[in-house]
C-alpha cells in the first residue's frame, strides 16, 4: 500500500475521526417539524425547535431505529442509554443546551474494516440533535469575526444526528479517506442518511497527532470545516506535517481546535483548550432512559441489508477479483453487483463480466438496461476468442447504446471476427521472420520492441488478431 | 364565595349563568385587586366572551364540560396562546406565546373561564412573591403580610374570591406554602401526573402544576380534569387521571397517619399546636398515629438548593435575547448576552443561576450536584421505609404563618427555610397537599400538610377531606 502521507524521520501519524450524520427521518429528533433540506428558512419550526419557554422534547422513534441500524452495521453493542444536556451559549443553539448522549450512549464498541483487512475501532455512535444554521454577513471571510450581522435558520435545529466516534486507530491519510468512504457507503446501504458532505448531512471532524513508535501518543489537535473526502486527506497531510515541523523546530503542540481552510490548504487556530467551554453535562431531566428491548434490536439486526464489505467479498469470490480492488469497490458502490451476479448466472464469464461493468456502466445505475443474458453472451464471445478484446469493447458500447441485442448478429454486422490461435501464430512467426532486428531487440530484453511488433501484426491482420493473444505468443516464443 | 361543584351544577342546569358568575368575580377583582395585586393581567373581556359562549352552548342544549363556567386564574408561568406570559420577569415582559400549555387546553375544553394571569416570584423562585419584577402580591387576609410564594398571586386570587380556583406550580413548595399562608387548599400531585408541557421550566425534575381551591372537593375535581398522560411531556406517567372525588367521603377509619419524629427545628409553636390538633382529629375519626423517621430530611434543603438552581441555570439559559423576549443591544454577541440578562433578570434569579452553574461546573460537579443527587435517593429510600408502616404522613406546611413584607428579604437563607417541610416531597416526586386547619399567631391561617407516596393521591385526599370535615 502506498504510504501517501509517510512522515519523515520515523514520525508516525495517529488519527481519530468524529463523523456527524443527519438521519433520514421525516421529522426532527424531539419534535414533529419536518426534517427537510432546502426549504425556505424558518418554516420547519415549532415551540420545541425554538426552545420556547415551556417546550419539552419527545423522542423520535424512527431516529432511534436508524441509529440502531448504524450501530449494528458497525458491529456495536446496542445498550440501555440516557440523554444529557451539553450547555453552552450560541445563537444557533435555541435552548442554550444540546440534548446529546454522554456516559451511556446507545451504541458502543464496534469496528469498521478497511481494505487490506485493517480494523478501525468505533468507540461509540450516539444520538443527538443538530443546531440551527448561522450565516454571517458583511465580513470578508463569511465567518462571525468581522461580520456586520448574522441571520439564523432554525430549520436544521433539532434534526436528528448520530455522532460516530472512531478509536485513534487510523495511521495514514489514505486510511482516513477510506474510513469516511466506507462509512458513507454503509450509511447509504442501511438507509440511515443520504450522507452528502456537500449538503452537510455528513460532517467530519479530524483529530490528528504524531509520535515516534513505542512512545505515548502526542498531543492532538481537532480540525473542523473538513467538507469533503478529499479534504480529509489533505487536512491530515498538512496538519501532520505542521506538527512534525513544529516539534522538530523545538516547539510543542498546543491542544486546540483548528479550522481547515480548503482554499489555502492550511489549518489555523480556532480556539485553544483554555478558551474551551465547560459544558456542565448533566442528565436530561425532561427525558427518561431509553431501553430498547431485545426483540426490537434483533428485528433491526435481521432487517439489515447485506453490507458493502460483504457484497464486495461475494463479488470477489464470484469473479476472481480482489475484494479490496478497484473493480469490486466501484461495482458495489454503484449497486451493480447484483447485476454482475445475474450476468454470471446467465452463463457469462465472471471476470469479464465485472470488468465490463466496471469500465462501461458508470452511467447505468443499479439496474442497467442491457439484459444480463446479452452481456453474458458478449463475455463468452471474447472468452472464446470469437472477437478480439478491442472488438469486444466496441460491441460493448453498441450494446449499451442499443440497450441490449444479439451480440453475435451485431459482431457479424460489423464484420468482426477473431482469427483463431493457430492463424495468429502463423502471423507471429511471419513477423519474427520479417523483422529480425525488432525481434533481436526484444529477445535481448528491450520490452519496448514488443509493442512495435504487436502493433505491426495487428495492423497486418486488419484487427482480426487479438492483441493479447499476439503478446502471449511472442512472450512464449522468446528464448 | 362559590364552589366549583355548585357553579358547574348551576350553569349546566341553567339555574345560573356563567356570565353572572364571571361578573361576580370580576366585581371582586375590581374592588380589591388594586390593593392585592394578585394579577399581572386580568383578562376581563376574554372571560366575558368565554362565559357568554358557555351560556350559549347551554341554551342550545349542547354538552358542556366538567368545569363549565368556572372562573379560573392561571399562574403567569403557564403559556397561554396570544396572551402575555411573563413569569413576572422583565425579560419576558410583553411576550405572547404562540401556543397553550396542555393544562390550559384541558381547562378550556372543560369549559373553564379564564379571568387572568397571576403574579409570582420571578421564574417561580421564591417563597413570598416579593421577587416579582412587577411588585409583590399582598395577603388578602392581612395586606401587610406576604401571601407566600412562588404562586402567591394564585393563592391570593382564590383567597380573595377573584377566582373560584387557580393553578399554580410547585417545585419546592410553591403551591402548598402560599396555600397555607392564604388559608386555601393547595395540592402538588405526584410528579408526572399533570403535564408540564407549556409550564415555563424552573427545575424540570421537580416542577409540577397543581390546583388552589377553597375546599378539598374542588381540589379533587380540578385535579381530575388536569391530570392524565400527555404525549407532549416525556416525563408524563402513562396513565389516566385517578378518580379522587369518589373517595372523599370514605373517612379515615383504619388508616395509619405518620408523625415524623425527626422533623427539622424551626417550626413556630402556633403551627405545631395546629398540627397536634390535626392528629387528634384524625385519631378521633378512627385513624392510628404511627411514628416514622426520615433521617435524611435534614439534608433536603441543601440538596434542593443545589439541584433546583442547577437545573434552573440550564433552563434559563435560553433567555438570551436572540429569538424572543427583551434584548439589550450591545457591540458584540457576548456583550449582548450579558447586557440582556443583566437587565432582564432580578437578584434572586441571578443568584440561583450562579449557584446552579457553579454546582455543575467542572471540578465541582461531584462534590455538589453529584452529592445532592445521592441525597435525593436517600430521602426517597427513607420515605419508602416510612410508607411501609403508614398510609400518609402529616407535617406542618410552613414553619410559620404569613410573615411581614421585608422580614426575610435581607437573608436569602432565611427565606429558603420557608420550604423546609415541603421540599422533601418534590425531591421524592411524591404528592402532598396543604389543608387549612384553623388559625395561629395574629389570627392568620395555618395549613397542615398531608403527604402520600407515589400515586397515593386517594389516601391523601381521604385524610384531607376528614381534616376539613373535622373543623
Amino acid at each position: 500500500m502506498s504510504e501517501v502521507s509517510a512522515l519523515p524521520n520515523g514520525w508516525q501519524l495517529v488519527v481519530g475521526l468524529e463523523v456527524h450524520v443527519e438521519l433520514a427521518t421525516k421529522t426532527k429528533m424531539f419534535s414533529a417539524s419536518a426534517n427537510r433540506f432546502g426549504d425556505e428558512p424558518n418554516t420547519n419550526i415549532d415551540p420545541v425547535t425554538l426552545g420556547l419557554p415551556g417546550a419539552l422534547p419527545v423522542l423520535n422513534k424512527h431516529a432511534i431505529e436508524l441509529a440502531m441500524r448504524i450501530g449494528l452495521a458497525l458491529n456495536c453493542k446496542v445498550q440501555p442509554c440516557t440523554f444529557h444536556r451539553k450547555n453552552y451559549f450560541y445563537p444557533d443553539l435555541p435552548k442554550a443546551y444540546q440534548i446529546t448522549q454522554y456516559d451511556h450512549p446507545l451504541n458502543v464498541d464496534g469496528f469498521l474494516m478497511l481494505p487490506g483487512d485493517v480494523r478501525i475501532g468505533v468507540e461509540r455512535a450516539h444520538l443527538e440533535e443538530d443546531t440551527g444554521k448561522s450565516t454571517h454577513f458583511g465580513g470578508s471571510s463569511g465567518r462571525i469575526h468581522g461580520s456586520d450581522y448574522s441571520l439564523i435558520d432554525f430549520n436544521r435545529a433539532g434534526v436528528p444526528l448520530v455522532e460516530i466516534v472512531s478509536r485513534p486507530d487510523i495511521r495514514t491519510s489514505e486510511q482516513a479517506r477510506q474510513y469516511v468512504a466506507e462509512l458513507r457507503s454503509i450509511l447509504l446501504a442501511v438507509g440511515a442518511s443520504d450522507a452528502k458532505m456537500e449538503e452537510g448531512s455528513m460532517r467530519c471532524d479530524v483529530n490528528v497527532s504524531v509520535h515516534k513508535p513505542d512512545t505515548p501518543f502526542g498531543t492532538r489537535c481537532e480540525i473542523k470545516n473538513v467538507n469533503s473526502i478529499r479534504s480529509v486527506g489533505r487536512a491530515i497531510d498538512y496538519e501532520a506535517r505542521r506538527q512534525v515541523d513544529l516539534i522538530e523546530g523545538g516547539g510543542t503542540i498546543r491542544q486546540e481546535t483548528r479550522h481547515w481552510d480548503d482554499a489555502t490548504g492550511r489549518t489555523e487556530t480556532l480556539r485553544t483548550k483554555e478558551d474551551a467551554d465547560d459544558y456542565r453535562y448533566f442528565l436530561e431531566p425532561d427525558l427518561v432512559p431509553l431501553v430498547p428491548d431485545q426483540s426490537w434490536i434483533d428485528a433491526v439486526r435481521s432487517a439489515l441489508p447485506k453490507l458493502p464489505a460483504a457484497r464486495r467479498q461475494t463479488l470477489a469470490e464470484l469473479c476472481g477479483v480482489d475484494k479490496d480492488g478497484e473493480s469490486a469497490l466501484v461495482v458495489v458502490e454503484r449497486g451493480q453487483d447484483g447485476y454482475v451476479a445475474a450476468v454470471v448466472a446467465a452463463g457469462g464469464d465472471p471476470r469479464r463480466a465485472v470488468i465490463y461493468v466496471q469500465q462501461a456502466f458508470a452511467e447505468q445505475g443499479a439496474n442497467p438496461k442491457v439484459p444480463a443474458k446479452d452481456l453474458a453472451a458478449l463475455t463468452i464471445l471474447e472468452r472464446d476468442s470469437k472477437v478480439t478484446s478491442t472488438q469486444a469493447k466496441t460491441l460493448l458500447t453498441d450494446l449499451i447504446e442499443a440497450g441490449g441485442g444479439d451480440v453475435a448478429t451485431m459482431a457479424s454486422k460489423r464484420g468482426f471476427e477473431a482469427l483463431d490461435t493457430s492463424a495468429v501464430e502463423a502471423m507471429v512467426d511471419a513477423a519474427i521472420a520479417a523483422e529480425p532486428g525488432a525481434w533481436q531487440k526484444y529477445c535481448s530484453g528491450e520490452e519496448k520492441a514488443l509493442g512495435a511488433l504487436v502493433g505491426a501484426i495487428m495492423k497486418a491482420s486488419k484487427g482480426k488478431a487479438d492483441g493479447k493473444v499476439i503478446t502471449a505468443l511472442l512472450q512464449a516464443k522468446r528464448p | 364565595m362559590q364552589k366549583i361543584v355548585d357553579i358547574v351544577a348551576g350553569v349546566t342546569s341553567g339555574s345560573l349563568t356563567a356570565s353572572a358568575v364571571v361578573e361576580e368575580h370580576l366585581a371582586r377583582i375590581k374592588a380589591r385587586e388594586g390593593e392585592i395585586h394578585a394579577f399581572n393581567l386580568v383578562t376581563a373581556d376574554q372571560a366575558r366572551a368565554d362565559a357568554e359562549k358557555i351560556d350559549a352552548d347551554v341554551r342550545a342544549g349542547k354538552k358542556v364540560g366538567a368545569l363549565a363556567g368556572v372562573p379560573i386564574a392561571l399562574k403567569d408561568n403557564m403559556c397561554t396562546r396570544g396572551v402575555e406570559t411573563t413569569c413576572s420577569s422583565k425579560i419576558l415582559q410583553g411576550w405572547k406565546p404562540p401556543y397553550d400549555a396542555t393544562v390550559v387546553t384541558k381547562l378550556r375544553d372543560a369549559g373553564a373561564v379564564f379571568v387572568g394571569k397571576t403574579n409570582l416570584d420571578e421564574f417561580a423562585m421564591g417563597s413570598s412573591t416579593e421577587n416579582s419584577a412587577f411588585g409583590p402580591t399582598k395577603n388578602p387576609l392581612d395586606t401587610s403580610r406576604v401571601p407566600g410564594g412562588s404562586s402567591g398571586g394564585s393563592a391570593a386570587a382564590v383567597s380573595a374570591g377573584f377566582a373560584a380556583a387557580s393553578l399554580g406550580s410547585d417545585t419546592g413548595g410553591s403551591i402548598r406554602q402560599p396555600a397555607a399562608l392564604c388559608g386555601v387548599v393547595g395540592v402538588k400531585p405526584t410528579y408526572g401526573t399533570v403535564s408540564r408541557y407549556g409550564l415555563v421550566a424552573f427545575a424540570s425534575s421537580l416542577d409540577q402544576i397543581g390546583p388552589f381551591t377553597s375546599d378539598v372537593r374542588d381540589a379533587a375535581t380540578l385535579l381530575e380534569v388536569i391530570s392524565g398522560h400527555d404525549p407532549m411531556d416525556s416525563t408524563s406517567i402513562p396513565q389516566d387521571a385517578t378518580s379522587l372525588v369518589s373517595v372523599l367521603d370514605h373517612g379515615v377509619a383504619g388508616m395509619r397517619i405518620g408523625r415524623v419524629t425527626d422533623l427539622p427545628d424551626g417550626c413556630e409553636p402556633d403551627v405545631l399546636e395546629r398540627l397536634e390538633a390535626a392528629f387528634d382529629a384524625l385519631r378521633k375519626a378512627g385513624a392510628t398515629i404511627v411514628d416514622v423517621k426520615l433521617p435524611s430530611i435534614q439534608y433536603c434543603l441543601t440538596a434542593y438548593y443545589l439541584i433546583a438552581p442547577a437545573e434552573a441555570s440550564s433552563n434559563l439559559a435560553r433567555y438570551d435575547g436572540v429569538r424572543y423576549g427583551n434584548r439589550v443591544d450591545a457591540a458584540d454577541l457576548n456583550a449582548m448576552y450579558a447586557a440582556t440578562r443583566e437587565a432582564g433578570f432580578g437578584e434572586e434569579v441571578k443568584r440561583r443561576i450562579m449557584l446552579g452553574t457553579y454546582a455543575l461546573s467542572a471540578g465541582y460537579y461531584d462534590a455538589y450536584y453529584g452529592k445532592a443527587l445521592k441525597v435525593r435517593r436517600l430521602i426517597s429510600d427513607d420515605f419508602a421505609r416510612a410508607y411501609e408502616k403508614t398510609d400518609v404522613i402529616l407535617t406542618p406546611t410552613s414553619p410559620s404563618v404569613a410573615f411581614k413584607f421585608g422580614s426575610k428579604t435581607d437573608n436569602p437563607l432565611a427565606m429558603y427555610l420557608c420550604d423546609v417541610f415541603t421540599i422533601p416531597t418534590n425531591l421524592a416526586g411524591h404528592p402532598a397537599m396543604s389543608v387549612p386547619f384553623g388559625t395561629g399567631a395574629d389570627n392568620m391561617p395555618v395549613g397542615v400538610q398531608v403527604l402520600a407516596t407515589t400515586l397515593g393521591e386517594q389516601a391523601m385526599f381521604k385524610v384531607a377531606a376528614e381534616l376539613e370535615r373535622s373543623l
